[in-house]
């Protein structure tokens, strides 16, 4: 259970969330993307091929983050869904919000 | 605990009201919820993200995320169904009381989606009068 970051070579943070996102983790996310923006990227990768679950406090972590890189013209991506995760996007409407595509690698052929 | 019927057994668990806890306090219950039974992907995926809003609900804003205090959780557990229990000794709230997350204007706030993720995957919700207990039954395959 952890949440990595690397960058690709074009420049792509990709975020894997192993696990959950919920209250306990998502500073976690949040102090990456944080970090990132920092350094200059502005092109981020939540892929979530291995995430479990994602509770309200996690979505709000992502709402929260995707606004932040939109200010300063990055672009924010989400990938990997699995069927409940992609059902909790839709019911919440955040679907519109976010890029979800169906795994990281469509999502980084798209960047 | 077995209640002698042997159709019915419940489990109690007590956890300080700190954040670190959660996970831990939910892999507990679905340990329980789910003993001698393979639950379909759906129900434990419901079973997790409910507890965790009502954990993170009685914790953050029942208790004040004061981990001198502590948040009760419970389970009835059937063959057919699991009623889980969350309470707090915080003041309670008004469930009627919640705007709706998916309306245009709320979209992009942070906060806000925990009772409305709870009402959409329990089957059924239901809260004590002071507001400080909550209810929420799923079913067990």
């Amino acid at each position: 259970m952890a949440i990595t970051k690397k960058t690709n070579a074009a420049g792509v943070a990709v975020i894997e969330i192993d696990g959950q996102l919920i209250v306990g983790n998502r500073q976690e996310l949040k102090t990456l993307v944080q970090e990132g923006l920092d350094r200059g990227e502005r092109k981020f990768l939540i892929d979530c091929g291995r995430t479990g679950y994602i509770d309200s406090s996690g979505l709000g972590a992502l709402v929260t983050l995707s606004k932040k890189v939109r200010e300063v013209n990055g672009d924010l991506r989400m990938a990997g869904l699995n069927e409940d995760l992609r059902a909790l996007f839709e019911l919440t409407k955040l679907d519109t919000l976010f890029h979800i595509s169906p795994t990281a690698q469509d999502a980084l052929a798209g960047f | 605990m077995d209640d002698g019927s042997a159709r019915t057994v419940s489990v109690a668990i007590r956890v300080p009201a700190d954040v670190r806890f959660v996970e831990e306090a939910i892999e507990l219950m679905a340990r329980h919820c789910f003993a001698g039974a393979e639950p379909c992907k759906r129900t434990s995926f419901r079973l997790r993200v409910l507890l965790a809003e009502a954990l993170t609900n009685s914790i953050l804003f029942g208790s004040g995320g004061n981990p001198s205090r502590s948040v009760r959780i419970g389970a009835e557990v059937t063959d057919e169904c699991i009623r889980l229990q969350v309470t707090d000794d915080g003041p309670g709230f008004d469930p009627r009381d919640v705007p709706d997350p998916t309306a245009p204007a709320a979209l992009g706030r942070p906060i806000g989606r925990g009772l409305f993720l709870i009402r959409n995957l329990a089957d059924r919700v239901e809260f004590n009068e002071q507001g400080n207990t909550i209810w929420m039954t799923l079913p067990r395959s």
